[in-house]
């Protein structure tokens, strides 16, 4: 079976029990920096008093500061009272947090969510759900291998779909000229997409332009989409997060169900909940029927179980306490609403900042974009003096996560970004 | 509407366990008995969360400097240096060499699946699909699931199991490794055998390691019962220990849900020790690309609990208490069987049940015998005749033993 001479097996690295002997792993490359990473790790190295970390994609308060939600530790302390036991949870996850997660993605008076034609899983917060899904269709979606990102997407998506035995293909979005979103070449190209291909879509707050279609875009989009019959992966990380209104962020996704496009559906709870590290996520399929959401469940499950057998249970049961609890939920969608404000109110203060800097330039894309990126604009040269002269972090792309300015600190960023810009 | 996409997607069988599992909790007799899934019980039969785990729970709790923020890709790092340490011991030369990686992942599967997985993109050449992974006969039906999904075509089984004899085919196993390709890929259990309590002895390892040497074989350990075994941490590790101290390179994918009583937390860890720390770096590097694509990074509740135990000298004290008294009453529940099957004078041998160790027991049932236990005695097990020792209690002890020697004695 293993074709290996001698002479390979000495080249590949060979056990003999000795020092000295080549190892297994010789030939294994180092892999490459994460890029983000990267940034933080600058940050951290950084002695500078007034720098800023806008790399890394998590909430701060105004004090800069990681924020927990007061109805996560609620619900936490009504968990830990209920003295529950660890036993492993089904493979697709725990039944209240699932049914949950459906019932805030769709609307409780979705037709599709009210007669069952739905499946969903937990899965490993956004990164988890997305692989099941694209696991799932490299097995079950015969059609294409073709999965379609928007240019440009979240750096993880084109793994992801890549270990899953998927191949990437692009179409038009982001309009570096505007800085806004090119409509009609992401409709030139969607409009020209083979046949049942894949197309994923971000259903809010795009990552990471943070350039969302506005509802007529959308409209227009779904049009397309069932004309071309594409099969439609919806990524949803940040509904309530984006706008401050879970339904209103929640719009594409049901606009599409509703006019009888039967998408997937990947949530995370990372950053609407704040639970990060918990992993709190989940995988959805819309169904003709509720047989058919049954035999596919039983699919993903045999995905799941040779991949960690059955997801944790923390971050599900957090988020499944609050969305349960009538008034954890209210408190929730006041909190998660507070995140989004203050997000709004850092892009507002960035833009008159850089007019009072006396800026030129048209900064009205920060305000335009939604959610917790920006695309500046800047370019890397620009994105280079703003590291090394003003201790500024970002990465290469112009993208700032919005969350770490503060009050604080945005009268600093505006002047930095005003004197390599001007 | 035109017909879905998914229309042709075939109702998939459910995995046994948990059908049987399933099937235990809709049945109404009042007799029933649950000896198919692995996890502990307690005498009452109910789970139970160790006392150190609600302890550090509440410690956890009252900290207001902890937060839900993203853990590192490769996890918790006192509970990676933590659990590696565990798994190889305080002295280790590996350790002290800086040798040794760890990856946390979501319980022993997923620490089987990231091994798995890098092993197929950089093992034996590059995105080599094709070397032999073998699994012993029988196995945790998982392991083959796992490394097919990871990509390798060719599994294959070594013997293991010597069901006339109940014990160890030493000699079958050996005769494989000869014949296995050079540099094919063995997954051992470091100890308690699942699905049948069996191990190696000490002798019996070192025999196994010989052949495995010479052969240029890799050993990927599967260790999800250090400690809950023989109640001892290091003497369940010593298989493992005695190969790191033979110079190989291998893998050990770790469980806490067991031995920690952490289930539904997705305790694990993938240790990875290398000849030099270059190499461990390289492959901790590649690790994380393939983590990324899979959950990203890991869940943070589960690891705390354990990495704040074993760092804490009079926890991780208490911690091996409570791991003992699960393992004892596991060690009682086998001699309590055994002595009421001889009693009873039930036909065949059984001081295999005391022989055996860890969580499950072989009983040698075969599939008519054990359908005659779940159909007419509402006692349910494995169709390999697998039993979990946890599902026994002081109270259903002779009800179980009855039963087994009906079925035996009644169904051939």
């Amino acid at each position: 079976m293993c074709a290996r001479s001698a002479e390979t097996s000495r080249v590949l690295g060979c056990i003999t029990g000795s020092a000295g002997i080549s190892s297994w792993w010789s030939h294994v490359e180092m892999g490459p920096p994460d890029p983000i990473l990267g940034v933080t790790e600058a940050y951290k190295r950084d002695t500078n008093s007034k720098k800023m970390n806008l790399g890394v994609g998590a909430y701060r308060d105004d004090n800069g500061k990681p924020y927990v939600l007061n109805c996560v530790r609620k619900a936490e302390a009504m968990i830990a009272s209920k003295k529950m036991d660890k036993e492993y949870l089904p493979i697709g996850g725990l039944a209240d947090f699932t049914r949950a997660s459906a019932e805030l993605a769709l609307g409780e008076n979705s037709e599709a969510f009210k007669s069952g034609r739905y499946v969903t899983v937990q899965g490993i917060s956004g990164t988890g759900s997305l692989r099941i899904g694209a696991n799932f269709l490299q097995r079950f979606f015969k059609a294409s291998r073709d999965v379609y990102l928007p240019k440009p997407s979240w750096g993880n998506h084109t793994p992801i779909f890549r270990d899953a035995g998927m191949q990437l293909q692009a179409y038009r979005y982001y309009d570096p000229k505007t800085c806004s979103l090119d409509f009609s070449g992401a409709m030139d190209d969607i409009s020209k997409i083979p046949e049942k291909s894949i197309i994923l879509l971000h259903a809010c707050a795009h990552n990471p332009t943070g350039v969302d279609p506005r509802q007529e875009q959308w409209k227009e989009l779904a049009a397309t989409v069932k004309k071309r019959n594409l099969l439609v992966y919806f990524d949803m990380a940040y509904q309530g997060f984006a706008s401050g209104d879970i339904n209103r962020d929640a719009w594409a996704v049901r606009y599409f169900i509703e006019q009888g496009i039967n998408i997937v559906l990947s949530q995370s709870f990372a950053k609407n909940m704040g639970l990060y590290g918990e992993r709190a996520g989940a995988f959805t399929v819309i169904c003709s029927d509720p047989d058919e959401a049954k035999r596919v469940e039983s699919q993903l499950k045999i995905l799941i179980r040779p991949m960690y057998s059955n997801p944790p249970v923390n971050g599900a049961r957090i988020a499944s306490m609050i969305l349960n609890t009538p008034d954890l939920r209210k408190e929730w969608l006041t909190e998660v609403k507070g995140m989004a404000d203050r997000i709004i109110s850092m892009r507002t203060q960035l833009v008159s900042n850089l007019k009072k800097e006396g800026s030129s330039h048209n900064w009205q894309h920060i305000t335009d974009q939604i959610g917790m990126f920006c695309f500046t604009g800047l370019k890397p040269e620009q994105v280079e003096r703003l590291i090394k002269e003003f201790s500024v972090y970002m990465t290469k792309d112009g993208r700032i996560s919005v969350a770490g300015v503060t009050s604080g600190n945005v009268g600093y960023l505006a002047h930095a970004i005003h004197q390599v810009t001007k | 509407m035109a017909a879905s996409i998914f229309a042709a997607v075939p109702h998939s069988p459910p995995v046994a366990v948990f059908k049987l599992t399933a099937d235990f909790r809709e049945d109404s007799d009042s007799r029933k008995v649950n000896l198919g899934v692995g996890a502990y019980r307690t005498d009452e039969g109910q789970p139970w969360v160790l006392p150190v785990v609600k302890k550090v729970e509440q410690i956890i709790a009252n900290d207001n400097s902890l937060n839900h923020e993203y853990l590192p890709i490769l996890g918790l790092p006192e509970f990676r240096a933590n659990a590696s340490r565990i798994a190889l011991g305080d002295d280790s030369p590996a350790i002290k060499e800086k040798r040794v990686g760890s990856v946390q992942c979501l319980g022993g599967t997923g620490a089987l699946r990231i091994g798995a997985d890098f092993l197929r993109r950089w093992y034996n050449g590059n995105n080599n699909t094709a070397t032999p992974v073998y699994v012993s006969t029988p196995t945790w039906e998982n392991h083959n699931s796992v490394f097919m999904e990871a990509g390798f075509k060719d599994i294959r089984t070594y013997h293991y199991w010597d069901a006339a004899k109940r014990g160890l085919d030493l000699q079958g196993l050996l005769n494989d490794m000869e014949q296995a390709p050079e540099f094919s890929i063995f997954i051992l259990h470091a100890c308690a055998h699942n699905p049948t309590g069996t191990d190696p002895t000490p002798e019996q390892w070192k025999q196994i390691a010989a052949v495995m040497k010479r052969r240029s074989l890799f050993p990927f350990f599967d260790s999800a019962y250090q400690g809950f075994a023989s109640g001892s941490l290091d003497k369940d590790a010593w298989a493992v220990r005695y190969f790191v101290s033979e110079g190989f390179e291998l893998f050990c994918a770790q469980s806490f849900s067991k031995n920690f009583g952490l289930y539904n937390e997705r305790v694990g860890n993938l240790t990875v020790v290398g000849k030099d720390a270059d190499n461990v770096q390289r492959v901790l590097s590649q690790m994380e690309k393939i983590v990324r694509t899979t959950w990203s990074n890991p869940p943070s509740q589960g690891a705390r609990i354990v990495a704040t135990t074993l760092a804490s000298p009079q926890l991780f004290d208490e911690w091996k208490g409570n791991v003992k008294t699960m393992a004892d009453r596991v060690l009682l529940m086998r001699s309590e069987l055994r002595s009421r099957l001889e009693a009873l004078g039930t036909p065949g041998t059984w001081n295999h049940i005391t022989e055996q160790i860890g969580m499950f027991s072989f009983t040698g049932l075969n599939p008519k015998q054990v359908e005659y236990m779940v159909k007419e005695k509402h006692i349910y097990l494995m169709a390999s005749g697998r039993i979990n020792m946890c599902g026994l209690t002081t109270k259903n002890l002779d009800y179980v033993a009855k039963s087994i020697h009906e079925a035996v004695t009644k169904i051939q």
